[in-house]
């Protein structure tokens, strides 16, 4: 536990910090109340509809795939660290687990999940 | 936890969260001046403040603190249809993780304070002799020839079976000579945070910044916020992949995921960019992309979407997230540094001073004392992020930005495949090493020292390069002539013609 404890006080540092910038804009700043001034920012056009437009799915296949790799970068870590001592075993039973992965990545690409405009 | 070891964590702390926001700072003036001088111009420099009737200006540096003065006192708008409370968490969520992520990266070696002094009984009372300059740590001699090579630490423990990799070696260099006496105060790691999970803490706080960008964009009620958010989510995941994965090969090599381990090790060998060069790359341009400026500054595309997730922010609500954007400049450097560059290592700069050695020759040696060691690596570091700094400066008033699909295809289809056949390689290359005899490791030992060498000869010449160019160029004025010359003659020619 005492490893951590600097890093808890790291963080109250952090958050200190960062409340202070927080509160400080707050207080300090005047404060304008105008119709014109409350409306949403959009290069001088009126703004119409509200924020919730509908998204291309790209984002959410993006994030998908985000999610399959970077939970294999962290399945790597603790074989990375520990790879010199298992030898070729390592790297073979590795390579079987890598090429699952490679072979989604190719069926990705092949399906066009990869372009963004076709 | 003891006092003494509260108080120097306190220390730390303040060594690393004050170098970080003050280089921040400077690097919102290097950023001005430099996009200055790259374009031909002056750039700011007229920010002033009246000290006892002298004026000064200090070349523009005052505009961080000019900054500063006007955010804070700036209105602090929140869109009213816009979710309040995540509209205020979203600039603490990015500007939280860059301050507190260099907490594992160590910015020097161990510092023994028990070898800069000896505990005597002065009339019963027990008291402190203390020579900093003139006490050193003996690096522990090497009982086998040339073993102090390519791969294995095995020398440092003076273990007798080359080639085999051990990882005691680590725990045992950090360490300082044993001193068992009373009064003694001891080793000081000089890393705020003295733990395990090293990189995937680094990894685990810079995912943080994502949620930061993406709430700040769903928050503002505003369609360009939006899309900015989105488009910071999309970007800033595609990276993380590549980042991630470019660095299993760095793992691979060093055996370890601590990053005061991984600097250690390139002190015992040579820097990671020799090693990993690919890595090192592939890492570069990802913590580029992950700082969200030009080439990959398309969440904010001003020609775009105005400003992204950041065009309803005002104030220091604002200044936090560019605050944060430049200390990530810093804390990406000098993650590169530590695992790619050597951290605070210089080539032939040992624990007990400067020893030119090539194999089994010593060609150079000179003791320095321990406190100079420390603070020579302290400035080896600090040097080392200001360049890299100075480099992604560089890159980013060089290169245009990206189109999305050409930015989603960098990251997927050319760093990630990259990063994979890295991995690959690295395993590879790795065990045929280590199935080779002790002759090659040795002789690759010799070829280790060679690159030292012509490393510690590039340093030394970019160091003069930086030194002549800040004291002795006479540069800018000539450029600036030739500059007025040619706007003479285009204007000469404009008056002919219209003359005409």
């Amino acid at each position: 536990m005492s490893a951590y404890a600097p890093m808890f006080l790291l963080f109250a540092v952090g958050l200190l910090l960062v409340l202070a910038f927080f509160v400080g804009t707050s207080l300090l700043g005047p404060k304008n109340k105008g119709a014109e001034h409350q409306l949403p920012f959009e290069c001088g056009s009126e703004s119409t509809g509200g924020r919730h437009i509908r998204l291309s799915v790209k984002f959410y296949l993006t994030a998908i795939l985000f999610v399959v790799f970077d939970i294999e970068a962290v399945f790597l870590y603790p074989w990375g660290v520990k790879f010199r001592s298992l030898g070729w075993s390592g790297l073979v039973s590795m390579l079987g687990f890598l090429s699952v992965l490679v072979v989604g990545l190719v069926y990705c690409w092949k399906k066009g999940a990869l372009e963004w405009e076709k | 936890m003891t006092l003494s070891s509260i108080i120097w964590t306190v220390v730390k702390i303040l060594i690393v969260v004050g170098f970080i926001v003050n280089l921040s700072a400077i690097l919102t003036w290097m950023e001005r001046r430099q996009s200055a001088m790259m374009q031909d111009r002056v750039g700011p420099n007229r920010a002033e403040i009246t000290v006892f009737g002298y004026k000064i200006r200090l070349f523009g540096l005052l505009y961080p603190i000019a900054d500063a003065v006007k955010m804070f006192t700036k209105e602090d708008f929140i869109p009213p249809n816009a979710d309040k409370v995540l509209h205020s968490l979203a600039p603490m969520l990015s500007l939280f993780p860059p301050l507190v992520v260099l907490g594992v990266v160590p910015f020097t070696d161990t510092l023994c304070l028990d070898n800069l002094h000896e505990v005597v009984q002065k009339n019963g009372v027990v008291a402190s002799n203390w020579h900093f300059f003139s006490s050193w740590i003996e690096q522990p001699s090497c009982s086998l020839p040339g073993a102090k090579n390519f791969i294995d630490g095995c020398c440092v423990i003076g273990c007798q079976t080359a080639g085999v990799v051990h990882q005691p070696w680590a725990e045992h260099f950090g360490t300082c000579p044993a001193n068992v006496a009373p009064g003694m105060i001891g080793a000081i790691h000089m890393q705020v945070i003295d733990f395990n999970p090293g990189v995937l803490y680094v990894f685990a706080l810079a995912g943080m910044g994502i949620v930061g960008a993406s709430i700040a964009g769903w928050s503002s009620d505003n369609k360009f916020s939006l899309m900015g958010g989105l488009r910071a989510a999309s970007q800033l995941v595609s990276y993380e992949v590549a980042m991630g994965l470019s660095i299993v090969g760095a793992i691979m090599v060093y055996g370890t995921i601590r990053l005061d381990e991984m600097t250690r090790w390139q002190g015992d060998h040579v820097w990671g960019v020799f090693v990993q060069p690919l890595a090192f790359i592939l890492f570069l341009t990802a913590a580029i992309a992950e700082t969200k400026r030009a080439p990959f500054d398309l969440p904010e595309g001003e020609s775009e979407i105005v400003a992204g997730y950041l065009v309803e922010y005002s104030g220091m609500k604002f200044g936090m997230f560019y605050m944060g954007e430049f200390i990530e400049i810093a804390t990406s450097s000098a993650l590169l540094v530590a695992i790619f560059l050597g951290g605070y290592n210089m080539p032939f700069l040992h624990r007990d001073g400067i020893t030119i050695a090539v194999g089994d020759a010593v060609v150079w040696k000179q003791h320095i004392p321990h406190i100079l060691v420390i603070l020579m690596q302290a400035g080896a570091f600090f040097g080392k992020i200001f360049v890299l700094c100075w480099f992604q400066m560089f890159v980013r008033w060089t290169l245009p930005r990206f189109r999305y699909d050409q930015l989603m295809k960098l990251g997927w289809r050319m760093l990630l495949p990259a990063a994979l056949a890295n991995i690959f390689l690295t395993g590879v290359i790795l065990i045929a090493f280590d199935r080779t005899g002790t002759e090659f490791q040795e002789r690759m030992g010799v070829v280790g020292d060679f690159v030292n060498l012509a490393t510690a000869i590039a340093i030394t010449f970019v160091q003069l390069w930086i030194v002549i160019g800040f004291f002795g160029s006479t540069q800018p004025a000539i450029r600036r002539n030739a500059f007025n010359k040619r706007a003479r003659s285009a204007g000469e020619i404009v008056e002919k013609a219209l003359a005409s």
